[in-house]
């Protein structure tokens, strides 16, 4: 019962955490440049696609599968969604601000319409199935199956996030908030803010991809349906719950909303009769919807809210001190 | 070709065009780009068939068609109806949500996101309680008649076309000859300097919401004498919505109507070349073609 409970509680988390890193791509976008993604599904889905492609057995029905390495699929998956946030950042940024959004939101609506119809590449509205999970070996012991994804999980979203961190403390970040804040400013200091803009957009997209090929790999099967809009709204809630503009928030927030999103399904699916599932389905997208609103009105920050980052040299300038404020900003 | 995807193309485009003067309307007066827009042709829709359902069972003469068309009085009674009820959705929403965000001035991204959030509630909401299953104003069939030149329309489809063109003139109208019109301009130019000169700019929001939601009304409904009503049904006119309202130029009432008969025409030429599934891609490629080619629109300003 025990053993039960924490292969479920493993595979519990290890959804939670191929979520988190879409959230933490989502935070270098939005966090930290300020960029308004509405078609996370897309790029999400394109990482997943790449990668269901590079690493299934080859497949008579359809172009692939290439039978090459987990690793290289995931890969493989990152870089695809990025050249493809890359050229939609291209087109948009140098615009007014929403019509990135609405480019974006083109994306997915494109990349669901393809994923449906573009039968001999992606498996049409069957999806692509036998995507080689990591110790599928292992298969018939759910608790060290679960376990080990799990520690594959974290490791991806533990190295992420300490890349994210790294770069959010270096020079580029705080261009990048700079940006954000007062892009005049930034442009009279020689920055260019639409360059700096857009490998922050395209360093997002591949992190949304990575995401949904560890995904797709993690559930074995992937389909048009798994990248609908609701997708882009859940990670979007995670983000603003977490705190953007905070990588631990991003994670915090993941696994939170995943977590009410789990548990209200299974309250949904207990106590409603089957006849009324796709009805009660809406009125939990109708309260996450609402929850998302009244964080927005109410407490815009989230959870963590945005850290104060400086440049981790400044503190050494100053005399070391315990009590001296750059060490306590930092940990703030 | 077949002659016909130019009929169809045009009564889709001029839905897609009244949605489009709701979308620029609110886009370059409130300055953001309302994602739930969608959702209030899905809400419009769904008002008329409340009104048209309860006209019709009060009155059971107002069911029984009028003339050529297949529905009864109670749809164009519903319609009116509808405009007002959905106006009023709208100012509710900007009360809750949109009107809130701008007192604590909100950027422009965190407003276009909390519609992405009303639009999500509302289309959920509308599933919750109608269910995703299609509904109709009326359920008799109607004969499609030769215009000549290989070409047909129902009459349904014709009034459609007309209704659209009264509506295009009429807000044209409103905004170049009328003093409401004048402090919308004036608003949609700059709004601190309107507030300075005296124009009551939380009287025009009212204004612009009431147009908008009541236009997307109008579209909805349209849409669902035509075609059916779902709770998807807003939802997947928003990218040709929005790529009408761009290519257009934001801000331009006649620059989205001609701009949604284009996505229209496209739409339907584009079906009879590669196939019904790849429709909703055509709006995209429209949409990447102007931000590449020609982003400020065929009638807007650049920047």
């Amino acid at each position: 019962m025990n053993l039960e409970l924490i292969a479920y509680g493993a595979f519990f988390l290890t959804m939670a955490l191929t979520y988190a890193i879409i959230a933490l791509g989502l935070n270098v976008q939005w966090g930290q440049t300020g960029l308004f993604n509405v078609g996370i599904a897309g790029f999400v889905a394109i990482g997943a696609y790449t990668s269901a492609l590079l690493t299934t057995p080859d497949d008579p029905n359809r172009f692939g599968g290439f039978d090459l390495p987990i690793f290289v699929g995931w890969i493989g998956g990152a870089i695809t969604a990025s050249i493809a946030s890359f050229l939609i950042g291209a087109l948009t940024i140098r615009l007014r601000a929403d019509y990135l959004a609405i480019a974006t939101f083109g994306v997915a609506v494109v990349v669901q319409l393809a994923a449906l119809n573009l039968e001999p590449l992606t498996g049409g509205p069957f999806g692509v199935g036998f995507i080689p999970r990591p110790f599928a070996e292992l298969a018939g012991n759910p608790l060290a199956f679960g376990l080990l994804n799990l520690a594959v999980l974290s490791l991806v979203v533990g190295s992420t996030y300490l890349l994210l961190e790294r770069l959010a403390r270096s020079p580029w970040g705080r261009v990048l908030r700079s940006v954000r804040e007062d892009e005049q400013a930034a442009l009279a200091l020689g920055k260019n803010a639409t360059k700096f803009r857009l490998q922050a957009f395209a360093l997002g997209g591949g992190i949304m991809g990575l995401a949904g090929a560890t995904q797709a790999h993690f559930i074995g099967f992937i389909a048009p349906e798994n990248y609908l809009p609701i997708l882009t709204f859940q990670v979007w809630a995670m983000l603003i719950v977490g705190g953007s503009g905070n990588n631990r928030g991003a994670i915090l927030g993941a696994v939170l909303v995943w977590g009410i999103w789990a548990a209200s399904a299974g309250i949904v699916s207990a106590i409603v009769p089957p006849e009324q599932q796709a009805r009660a389905a809406a009125l939990q997208i109708v309260m996450i919807g609402v929850a998302l609103c009244a964080i927005l009105l109410v407490r815009p920050r989230g959870i963590l809210g945005e850290e104060r980052m400086i440049s981790r040299h400044l503190g050494k300038l100053r005399t070391p001190s315990p009590t001296a404020n750059s060490s306590a900003d930092r940990k703030a | 070709m077949n002659p016909q995807a130019l009929m169809d193309g045009l009564v889709a485009g001029s839905m897609i065009g009244l949605g489009a003067v709701g979308i620029t309307l609110t886009y370059s007066i409130l300055r953001f780009a309302n994602f739930a827009h969608g959702e209030l042709i899905s809400s419009g829709a769904y008002f008329a068939l409340l009104v048209a359902s309860a006209l019709g069972a009060l009155f059971g003469g107002m069911s029984t068609p009028i003339g050529p068309f297949s529905f009864g009085w109670a749809v164009p009674v519903a319609a009116v109806v509808a405009f007002a009820l959905n106006g009023a959705l709208a100012l509710l929403i900007d009360w809750l949500l949109f009107g809130r965000l701008r007192r604590q001035s909100a950027t422009i991204i965190i407003m276009v996101m909390a519609s992405f959030g009303a639009a999500l509630t509302l289309r959920s909401l509308l599933e919750f309680i109608f269910t995703s299953s299609p509904a109709y104003y009326s359920r008799s069939l109607q004969i499609a008649n030769s215009l000549g030149g290989g070409i047909r329309a129902t009459p349904d489809q014709l009034l459609s076309l007309l209704v659209a063109a009264i509506l295009v003139v009429a807000i044209h109208i409103l905004l170049t000859r009328t003093a409401i019109g004048r402090s919308m301009r004036a608003v949609s130019e700059n709004p601190q300097l309107a507030g300075v000169v005296g124009i009551e700019v939380r009287q025009v929001i009212r204004v612009v919401w009431l147009l908008g939601a009541g236009l997307a009304a109008v579209a909805g409904v349209t849409a669902g004498v035509l075609v059916q009503i779902r709770p998807q049904m807003g939802f997947d006119l928003l990218l040709p919505l929005f790529a009408a309202a761009i290519l257009g130029g934001i801000g331009s009432v006649p620059g989205a109507m001609l701009a949604g008969l284009i996505v229209g025409l496209s739409e339907a030429i584009a079906v009879q070349l590669v196939g019904a599934e790849w429709r909703a891609a055509i709006a995209f490629v429209i949409l990447v073609a102007v931000l590449l080619f020609r982003p400020q629109g065929l009638f807007g300003r650049a920047e």
